[in-house]
């Protein structure tokens, strides 16, 4: 590894509202405190979050598009795995 | 020095009132020429992540400076407003540390500049905070939560390039050679200073003295560097005597007002 390129890191914010953190993109630091802060001063700038993760980005392990066929098609004649079949009383609210 | 008993009995009388005027400009100049140097860096920086912080702390330092421009303005009373007093004073009337007006030199001398204005500037804000003069406490307190940050990224940058490669180390120590001379004006109190210090409205910078010596130890010890001794300080900035290179930045930072004066957009 070329030692002079500081490692991508993926940063992800939860905002105030928010119950989750979300991807919100990447930036290059030397380490994680030096990613953390530079996440605060990239995407916290206006106001948009409470609380920062740092994930070095080697550490993410994605799916391979070639799979997709695989992964997600055989899911699509399986409507039966939605709730949907169920009678909702009327007397029930907001579902 | 400012204890809790004398804060309480203190108000502000016309004497006073006469030497915070000079103390209010001095910290609006300090803010707003030290944002500008760091606004110099925008689009230069070393890395992107690293030019936005920067960009950050000056924008942190010119809202800074605006407070103190607009408080300034109202106890002087004349009319001048914030843009007045900064865009519209000659050098001479800057009253800024020496410090803050040196040039960016490379990224390591700006972080040096940084971290010795960052260890005073939130210890004299901590104590600002407390003192017995609402309106600078209320921007004190404001101000406080950026300089915290402020002193962290500093500090930190300081470790990296003091425990870093030997390059990084050598231009460290080089911009404590060039800078360190400039620190002891932060906390050599000028006649203003020292009449509000009397009088209960300013911290006796001794203590602010040693609380920065406390930080700078603690963070040269972790960066494995040392902390220069029997150094002379230079002084002067802070009475308006100032180096050459705030003339050139006050042409660049001044030149819109001057040249189309009363200019908006």
């Amino acid at each position: 590894m070329n030692q002079k390129e500081w490692p991508l890191w993926e940063v992800f914010i939860r905002s105030k509202q928010g119950l989750d953190h979300k991807h919100v993109g990447s930036l290059h630091a030397a380490d994680a405190e030096m990613a953390i802060q530079n996440a605060r001063d990239v995407y916290t700038r206006r106001l948009e979050g409470v609380s920062i993760w740092v994930v070095e980005s080697t550490h993410v392990h994605a799916s391979n598009p070639d799979d997709s066929a695989a992964f997600y098609e055989p899911a699509n004649d399986k409507i039966y795995r939605h709730p949907t079949f169920y009678q909702v009383p009327d007397s029930i609210k907001h579902m | 020095m400012m204890t809790d008993s004398t804060t309480q009995a203190l108000a502000v009388t016309p004497e006073t009132s006469a030497q915070l005027l000079p103390f209010v400009l001095q910290l609006a100049d300090t803010s707003l020429i030290l944002a500008h140097r760091l606004s110099e860096w925008c689009g230069h920086g070393p890395i992107l992540e690293q030019d936005l912080a920067m960009a950050n702390i000056a924008l942190d330092l010119l809202g800074e400076a605006r407070s103190y421009y607009q408080y300034a303005a109202e106890l002087e009373g004349k009319g001048r407003t914030e843009d007045d007093l900064a865009y519209l004073r000659p050098a001479v009337e800057y009253s800024n540390p020496l410090l803050v007006e040196q040039p960016n030199g490379d990224f390591a001398h700006t972080i040096v500049r940084q971290f010795i204005y960052d260890a005073f500037h939130y210890h004299l804000l901590l104590q600002l905070q407390q003192g017995p003069d609402a309106q600078l406490a209320a921007i004190a307190e404001k101000s406080v939560k950026e300089a915290a940050y402020h002193i962290k990224w500093s500090s930190e940058w300081v470790i990296r390039l003091g425990d870093g490669t030997d390059e990084s180390r050598q231009r460290v120590e080089k911009a404590i050679r060039n800078l360190w001379r400039f620190s002891g004006e932060l906390t050599t109190p000028t006649v203003t200073e020292q009449l509000l210090q009397t009088a209960g409205f300013l911290p006796d910078y001794a203590t602010t003295q040693q609380q920065v010596d406390t930080h700078v130890a603690r963070v040269f010890e972790e960066a494995t560097l040392s902390v220069p001794e029997g150094i002379f300080m230079q002084k002067g900035g802070k009475d308006g005597r100032h180096s050459e290179h705030l003339g050139y930045l006050l042409a660049e930072l001044q030149y819109l007002q001057r040249t189309y004066p009363g200019l908006q957009w």
